[in-house]
């Protein structure tokens, strides 16, 4: 079996896990309506204000959203060692980590999608007038931190200090690529187009993706083996 | 050999420190807009270059470790790891210092200081996942593909200043005539010491590493034995 069927077969069996017990799903959507509630209470924005902050908005509730799923990634697998056993399987090292971060990136993406039409209702703002950029900017930006995600929710995976861990190496790793995400939603979401400095920031977005994909590809058997 | 290597790095830092600082202190004039303060950058620079020195030299023994699984690599990461951010913390509280009197603010969130924090958290967050594993082996191999992670952020740090236009000085050192030969000899030869020092604190604490692995080695021979 190749490292694509393999990324297929480990993506279709933990999204088929997650859609059955919706545990980390239902918490991450949970969570982030709770923040959206919270956030309109902290700033108080009228339609304007919340134009302008709302990619800083989405992207902190996206960022601590995406580090609920993440912790779970792995940590499903140690019951019952089956983590052990997807290890001794014959799946290449690649597929397995890339097969658990195209689930959480769908995931992901499945709770960024539902956040933005409640953000749109909640803070009145017309966000669609972009979609098909936006949805690529959140295309990317979610990819960058699931691979990032996956591979140091595998190196956290046994440390008794899990939680906590995660977020403390994944969060600066990612700030380029949210900082990019962050202006490229807040402009997107304001209606106005792509221009020339919004591209330098969507090719950093990128590049980020490509850097760290292909380097996840090169440690994968690492990652795993350890 | 490691003693005499050592007493050779410290004494070579000493003396040219010496000679340096009575040149920046009493034969350079202060600078005709920015009046003494500019001295400060005599060690800001070298400083952050030798940071990043030490962290280029940890991304090194941290492929290093990945490819050879020996530990001496391990010892290396961690040393150039550690002194690196303390040199990386030196130069930016530094940076800070000379823009208090020049730009009037202490911090700007502009692109270069901004990966320099960035950096800096990144590296934190080695040392932090480094106390969370005990087992020597498995430490090593995650840390090392966390430093690899970690240093994917440095070229972002080092070209970001050319990437934006921001408030930091375009960089000067390189272009002919813009900056007086006097001084450039000078912050040159600032940049020896300084990696000099790092050199011998490097060498000390990957000996500390490796006594720490022998005591740990012979403790646990005596509790197997009791």
């Amino acid at each position: 079996m190749n490292a694509f069927q393999a990324t297929l077969l480990v993506a279709g069996k933990d999204l088929r896990m997650e859609l059955r017990s919706k545990d980390s799903l239902n918490a991450a959507i949970a969570f982030s309506m709770a923040m959206l509630v919270l956030f309109s209470f902290a700033f108080d924005a009228d339609a304007e204000q919340a134009r302008e902050i709302a990619g800083g908005l989405l992207w902190l509730i996206f960022t601590f959203a995406g580090t609920l799923l993440l912790n779970r990634s792995f940590a499903r697998e140690l019951p019952n060692d089956c983590l052990e056993a997807l290890l001794a399987s014959p799946l290449p090292a690649a597929g397995i980590l890339f097969g658990k971060a195209v689930s959480n990136a769908v995931l992901l993406l499945a709770v960024e999608l539902i956040c933005l039409p409640v953000f749109g209702i909640f803070y009145n703002i017309a966000w669609t007038r972009q979609w098909l950029p936006l949805l690529a900017v959140l295309i990317l930006a979610t990819w960058g931190m699931s691979v990032i995600g996956t591979v140091f929710s595998a190196l956290t995976v046994h440390l008794q200090l899990r939680e906590v861990m995660l977020p403390v190496l994944v969060y600066p790793v990612l700030i380029p690529s949210l900082l990019a995400a962050i202006l490229l939603s807040a402009h997107l979401i304001g209606g106005q187009p792509l221009n020339g400095d919004t591209y330098a920031w969507l090719r950093l977005l990128v590049g980020f993706d490509v850097i760290f994909t292909l380097l996840t590809g090169a440690v994968a058997s690492k990652v795993l083996v350890g | 050999m490691r003693q005499k290597f050592i007493l050779l790095a410290l004494l070579i830092a000493a003396v040219m420190f010496s000679w340096n600082l009575y040149r920046i202190f009493l034969v350079l004039p202060d600078d005709a807009e920015q009046g003494a303060i500019y001295r400060v950058l005599f060690f800001h620079v070298p400083a952050l270059w030798a940071g990043m020195l030490a962290f280029f030299v940890a991304f090194v023994g941290s492929i290093g470790y990945l490819v050879k699984k020996e530990l001496h690599y391990d010892y290396l990461s961690v040393a150039n790891v550690e002194v690196g951010l303390v040199f990386s913390i030196i130069g930016t509280v530094m940076g800070m210092i000379w823009a208090r009197p020049v730009w009037g603010i202490w911090w700007t969130w502009d692109a270069r200081l901004t990966s320099m924090f960035i950096c800096i958290l990144l590296y934190l967050a080695y040392i932090l996942l480094r106390r969370a594993i005990s087992e020597p082996r498995q430490r090593a191999q995650f840390c090392a593909i966390f430093s690899i992670f970690a240093f994917v952020d440095i070229p972002i740090v080092w070209y970001s200043i050319r990437w934006w236009r921001t408030q930091h000085p375009q960089p000067i050192v390189g272009e002919p005539g813009a900056i007086d030969p006097a001084m450039k000899s000078v912050l040159y030869t600032n940049l020896i010491p300084m990696v000099c020092l790092v050199a011998a604190l490097v060498a000390i604490r990957m000996y500390q590493e490796e006594t720490q692995f022998t005591l740990d080695r012979l403790r646990r021979r005596v509790n197997a034995a009791e």
